[in-house]
């Protein structure tokens, strides 16, 4: 029982309380995860209240709303009321948020019931959930390797059935790198589509909040729950929710698949690129009109995000200063506290781009870097616009290299960097993204296939990824 | 070399960030060898580009008006003392700011 439609269906028919199949969630998590260490926190308390609420709504013959007794996970940057959220982070490692996250409430208001929190790279920062100050996370798709990240709690919790889904964010593709490492979809829906209230900010004008499944269809589902217009943040839109579900059966005959020539460049690895070769043919095979596209600016991607994200991340991680949240290191004066206690607090990663981000904003070098970035990311949105005259989503790899070994990359943080190649562009430019299981290597490395649309074209997004799935991508 | 130890140090006290002699160095190795590869963007003419300074076009943004500013209750003071380093309710309290 690993889909929403299972488990719904199982509790409409009395088959299973919503509590009996948290309970048996949580067993399953006792024997599971000090293996995997994917969960960080466990809040039996409040999803037991929940799975209460919908049994007594079963009881009562009262319609099931469309997540009723789901058991989910969320990323821990994403603010629980009364549950403890740590970022992955010394510096929060006793922070329990007086407020819910915009998200976290509206999957509950549909039913869901929230497991517990998961590991991740601090503050989100990060590609191999290696930068978290609880330890890493193992990948349970391929054992030994790292399970991506920086969502890697969240990917790692439903590949190992630990969860029906989950909630990860997504920077630089912090939701579909490890997606496409775990096996499973994970989606990150255009900028704005959902709104980052009670997000813990990284960098607020690429943060998204979006879910890991086992399915596209119940991607779609939970993406389609928490989206629309909140007025707690002022970047959230207007712009209508289409029912993601609805279309997911449409044929995909005919449809317009660019395949990006930049991103099958040296560095890929040679068994990705025969995997994600075979997701073309498929495409083709499914009837999609694939056709060879130019997005010329991607190889500047790397550079632009990593001054673009650091420049907003030393901003928004000034408010960890000891005063309001989290433990404190006594100085002698205020300004000699705060530096004790965020140079105490913080990791290395994290300690390392805020140096960075402030050093892109500090006078003299605001306009060499911060404004260049500002500007080579309108290029790189402008090479997405070009192409969508052309064809209606884009099909690329999600990661140039498979999941790799625990420990492999760590003392060289611009080897990290450039493997985010094929994620990043997609985030500075605010589109949406898929990435769905196109084979594993060798029967053992899981490789992911992205789907990339115009912003707010989710629908297409998903009825692709749906149709690709179904046709037998994950056994490429 | 981009970046030297005295920006580093520069820097970090602008980011009120306390780093070892041992961080100093690692962190000054690795963001010159990042600067060094972000030194690339210079390959490209922008001076025509206007910045993207925002995500959402003019027409998805939400937020084209400004909203009306309205006292809304929020009593969660105490909640957000409970788990500060040092409260002294309704007040966080912290070392001494101005010496006499």
């Amino acid at each position: 029982m690993n889909t929403i439609s299972e488990v719904k269906s199982a509790i409409a028919a009395k088959k299973a309380s919503a509590r009996e199949i948290a309970a048996d969630y949580y067993k399953r998590i006792a024997g599971k995860n000090g293996e995997l260490n994917a969960y960080l926190t466990l809040c039996e308390e409040r999803a037991y209240r929940q799975a209460d609420r919908v049994d007594a709504m079963v009881a009562a013959g009262k319609p099931l709303p469309a997540l009723a007794g789901v058991p989910i996970a969320v990323k821990d940057v994403i603010s629980t009321r009364g549950v403890r959220t740590t970022c992955s982070s010394k510096i929060l490692s006793n922070y329990v948020p007086p407020y819910d996250a915009t998200a976290v409430c509206r999957l509950e208001a549909a039913g869901a019931v929230v497991l517990g929190k998961t590991n991740c790279d601090e503050f989100a920062m990060g590609s191999s959930n290696e930068n978290s100050a609880y330890g890493p996370v193992q990948n349970p798709a391929a054992p030994g390797c790292v399970p991506g990240g920086s969502s890697g709690g969240s990917a790692a919790v439903v590949a190992a059935d630990l969860a029906v889904a989950s909630l990860g964010t997504d920077t630089g593709g912090s939701i579909r790198q490890p997606g496409s490492f775990c096996g499973i979809p994970a989606m990150m829906g255009s900028y704005g589509r959902v709104s980052r209230y009670g997000l813990i900010a990284f960098a607020s004008s690429l943060d998204r909040i979006g879910p890991f499944a086992h399915s596209v269809s119940d991607v779609a589902t939970i993406l389609k729950t928490m989206a629309g217009r909140d007025p707690n943040d002022s970047t959230s839109t207007t712009a209508p929710v289409e029912d993601y579900n609805a279309s997911l059966d449409k044929s995909v005959k005919g449809l317009r698949v660019g395949i990006p020539k930049e991103y099958f460049g040296e560095g890929m690895d040679t068994g990705v690129r025969e995997k994600i070769a075979a997701g073309i043919e498929l495409l083709r095979k499914l009837g999609c009109d694939v056709r060879d596209i130019q997005l010329p600016h991607t190889d500047y991607a790397i550079a632009t995000y990593y001054i673009i994200a650091t420049a907003e991340a030393s901003s928004n991680l000034a408010r960890y200063d000891g005063v309001r949240f989290g433990p404190r290191v006594d100085g002698d004066s205020l300004i000699s506290m705060y530096r004790k206690t965020r140079g105490a607090g913080f990791g290395a990663e994290v300690k390392r781009r805020i140096v960075l981000g402030t050093y892109v904003l500090s006078a003299g070098y605001y306009d060499a870097y911060y404004l260049k970035g500002q500007k080579v990311r309108a290029l790189i949105a402008q090479d997405f616009k070009n192409a969508f005259a052309q064809v209606d989503v884009i099909a690329a790899p999600t990661s140039p290299v498979p999941p790799f070994k625990l420990g492999e990359r760590v003392n060289d943080p611009l080897q990290m960097y450039l493997a985010d190649i094929y994620t990043v562009t997609t985030s500075l430019a605010g589109l949406p993204g898929l990435s769905v299981p196109c084979g594993q290597i060798g029967g053992k490395l899981p490789v992911g296939l992205q789907i990339i649309g115009p912003a707010f074209g989710e629908a297409k997004v998903l009825q692709l990824g749906h149709a690709f799935e179904q046709a037998g991508g994950a056994a490429l | 070399m981009k970046i030297s130890q005295e920006d580093v140090l520069r820097v970090a006290e602008l980011a009120y960030l306390d780093l070892s002699e041992a961080e100093l160095e690692t962190y000054r190795a690795q963001i010159d060898e990042i600067l060094e590869y972000i030194g690339k963007l210079n390959e490209l003419d922008t001076s025509k580009v206007e910045p993207m300074a925002q995500v959402l076009a003019e027409t998805q943004a939400a937020d084209a008006t400004l909203r009306e500013d309205l006292v809304v209750p929020c009593a969660v003071a105490d909640e957000v003392l409970q788990h500060a380093p040092d409260p002294e309710p309704p007040y966080f309290r912290v070392p001494k700011v101005i010496e006499r």
